[in-house]
């Protein structure tokens, strides 16, 4: 996904910032490059394919939302690698390696400690509580019309935020690749997201995902391959001639800038542990699969190809260290060490140049087009089903909503997100977008998060509380975003920022629960008993998977 | 009744126990994972020379590309135990205490 990167170059204060796909800046357009465009083709040709397949099996609501929970727990964990593993984190990651070193590496650990996390706490409670959207849970033992309201709110705030920085980054990103106008670009991505979800669903979506993962795992392990044959495979010898060529020498082998800034760090790696647990179209996954067991295998899996996968990458900046850092032709005016071509997110599409030529240059960015194109959908799927299932047949229709009504509205609201999307793209073209990156892991973490662990977990846990606590979170991440450089002195102008550091989660997400916690213990309505009253029997559910939403058999 | 069959399952006597075992395991692990993370970001804050040094002595790639590569590596493979531990002896226990609840 494009979130862990864009979050590391929104807040690392680098040069990168400027230059990452999701940022704004000068992004100059390249010449129209056929080999990339012909591949994409292939990759939309046959994903529109797959979504007439899928189109023919998407009947009721749960095979829209969840693929009927027909997906194995490896093809599920592919999707999941695939919803996480994206264009920027392959240019990004690989960039930061390249331009920091071992600093680089210490980000990347940071953003796969979290699924471990979510292995052990969460993987099979989502599938034995939820059914279709995370708002299931929440409010499973809540006041269904408040707390699914406030859940689908909130999803509906993460999957709008995220989908701009999406929608942007693929504008450039595009630009940048393909040579296509930034228009083009996002209405292309805009339209093909749409035929994905409206047609064909989950069942789509999930398969643009496994296909997108495993294209994106086979050409950045073929990259690396080919890249440290230069090398005979020792990273003794690549690190011998890095150290020659990186502006920091034998600085780049150990931990550097990383100390400037300890609670930044710390806040920043606290909302990607905890935002990704919060993101709706992650959480969504875990109903793709017919049972616990399913579930945590997914898991297994998905982190398996993502440990793998940025292992790959650190690789990739590493060997472009020596590769890319004593070429000439990729830097502006043939300056070594100066400002990459492109931009100083190019590492990895130029280390593709640099030993696989001009066509694997082409694969490479078909593949880094196609992943956000997944991941598009996979939000615009979470978000639509947030106003469909939640809002809709839950809180408007009482749970009486008939199928195809309901059906009919998730199609409705994927149309409205698609061109939502679309047009925000186009108005947020030239405006520096790194602040909705904050924002979106912020109210993830301390909205969405919090109250999903504690409706999990704490038996206390009342609706007046997940509803103060909720917008304590909400409310303070928010003003957090605003009051920091990305908002603050960036775009509004000002001289400094009045908070210090540029992600929220440290102070936000700690308020949130904090909220929750005492205005649950103070609550002694009637209706707080009743809810502390049925905590058992969810947490009979939780612990057995009794009384879990079924497969859906064809 | 859902609520009959909830209660026979929260009285099962294996109920507990699958509870205690589960919970035992996943917060364990769970504070490992955490513990080894938030370790490895005290070494690079507070002692980054230990992290700096030579693997080989003589040459220059050094410890802490393998111990990052080793927190992903390990903490994957907590994962592994955990999937291991819960589809097996987990699953066999729920699978018996829900058989036994049933009225």
């Amino acid at each position: 996904m494009m979130r862990p990167l864009a979050t590391l170059l929104a807040l690392s204060a680098s040069p990168l910032a400027m230059a990452g796909p999701a940022m704004a800046g000068a992004v100059e357009k390249q010449p129209l490059n056929v080999a990339a465009i012909g591949m994409f083709m292939v990759f939309v040709v046959l994903t529109l394919g797959i979504t007439y397949w899928a189109s023919r099996r998407t009947r009721s609501a749960s095979d829209f939302y969840t693929a009927g929970g027909d997906i194995t727990g490896f093809q599920n964990g592919l999707a999941i690698a695939g919803d996480y593993m994206s264009a920027a984190t392959l240019l990004g990651l690989s960039s930061m390696v390249f331009a920091k070193g071992y600093d680089g590496f210490i980000y990347t650990v940071g953003f796969f400690v979290g699924w471990p996390i979510i292995t052990f706490l969460m993987a099979e409670r989502l599938r034995n509580l939820g059914r279709f959207t995370f708002a299931d849970i929440a409010s499973y033992r809540l006041d269904q019309n408040k707390i699914r309201t406030f859940a689908a709110f909130g999803s509906l705030t993460v999957v709008s935020f995220y989908l701009i920085v999406q929608m942007v980054g693929a504008g450039q990103l595009i630009q940048l690749l393909f040579g296509l106008d930034y228009p083009v670009a996002v209405v292309v991505v805009g339209v093909v997201m749409m035929a994905y979800v409206i047609f064909g669903g989950m069942i789509a979506t999930t398969w643009v995902q496994i296909i997108k993962a495993v294209l994106l795992l086979a050409g950045g392990t073929t990259l690396a391959f080919m890249a440290m044959s230069r090398f005979g495979f020792s990273y003794e010898t690549l690190a011998r001639e890095a150290i020659t060529v990186h502006k920091d020498g034998l600085g780049m082998m150990g931990p550097g800038s990383m100390l400037a800034d300890p609670v930044n760090v710390a806040s920043m790696s606290l909302g990607l542990v905890f935002g990704i647990a919060g993101l709706p179209h992650i959480l969504m996954r875990f109903f793709t699969v017919p049972n616990a067991k399913e579930a945590r295998k997914s898991v297994f899996y998905a982190t398996g190809f993502i440990g793998f996968f940025f292992l790959v990458v650190c690789t990739l900046g590493f060997a472009a260290v020596v590769i890319i850092g004593k070429d000439p032709q990729y830097f502006v005016n043939g300056e070594l060490g100066g400002k990459l071509v492109g931009g100083g997110n190019m590492v990895a599409m130029h280390l593709a140049k640099a030993v696989g030529g001009n066509l694997f240059l082409g694969f490479l960015s078909a593949v880094a087009f196609a992943t956000i194109l997944a991941v598009v959908a996979g939000l615009a799927l979470a978000g639509a089903s947030a106003i469909s299932h939640d809002l809709y047949a839950t809180v408007i229709k009482k749970g009486k909503a008939d199928e195809k009504s309901e059906l009919k509205v998730s199609r409705i609201a994927a149309v409205a997100i698609g061109v939502l999307a679309i047009v925000l793209g186009i108005l947020f073209e030239k405006q520096n977008v790194a602040f909705l990156v904050g924002l979106t892991f912020g109210v993830a973490a301390s909205t969405n998060f919090p109250i999903l662990i504690l409706s999990m977990y704490w038996k206390d846990l009342t609706t007046r509380g997940a509803l103060l606590g909720g917008f304590s979170g909400l409310i303070s991440a928010v003003t957090l975003v605003i009051l920091s450089k990305a908002v603050w002195v960036t775009v509004l102008g000002n001289e400094t920022a009045i908070f210090p550091y540029e992600h929220p989660a440290l102070f936000s997400m700690p308020l949130a629960f904090a909220v929750s916690i005492v205005v649950s213990l103070l609550d002694r309505s009637a209706a707080a008993a009743t809810e502390r009253a049925r905590f058992d029997d969810q947490f009979v559910r939780a612990q057995t998977g009794h009384g879990a939403a079924g497969a859906h058999n064809h | 009744m859902t609520g009959n069959a909830t209660h026979a399952i929260r009285q099962h006597p294996q109920f507990a126990t699958l509870v205690k075992r589960r919970s035992t395991l996943a917060w364990t692990l769970a504070a490992l994972t955490l513990g080894t993370y938030y370790l490895y970001m005290l070494v690079v804050a507070l002692a980054p020379a230990t992290l700096h040094q030579a693997l080989h002595s003589g040459g220059v790639l050094s410890v802490g590309v393998p111990v990052g590569a080793a927190i992903i590596v390990f903490t994957w493979a907590l994962t592994g135990y955990y999937v291991y531990r819960a589809n097996t002896e987990f699953d066999r226990l729920t699978a018996t205490i829900l058989q036994e609840s049933q009225p």
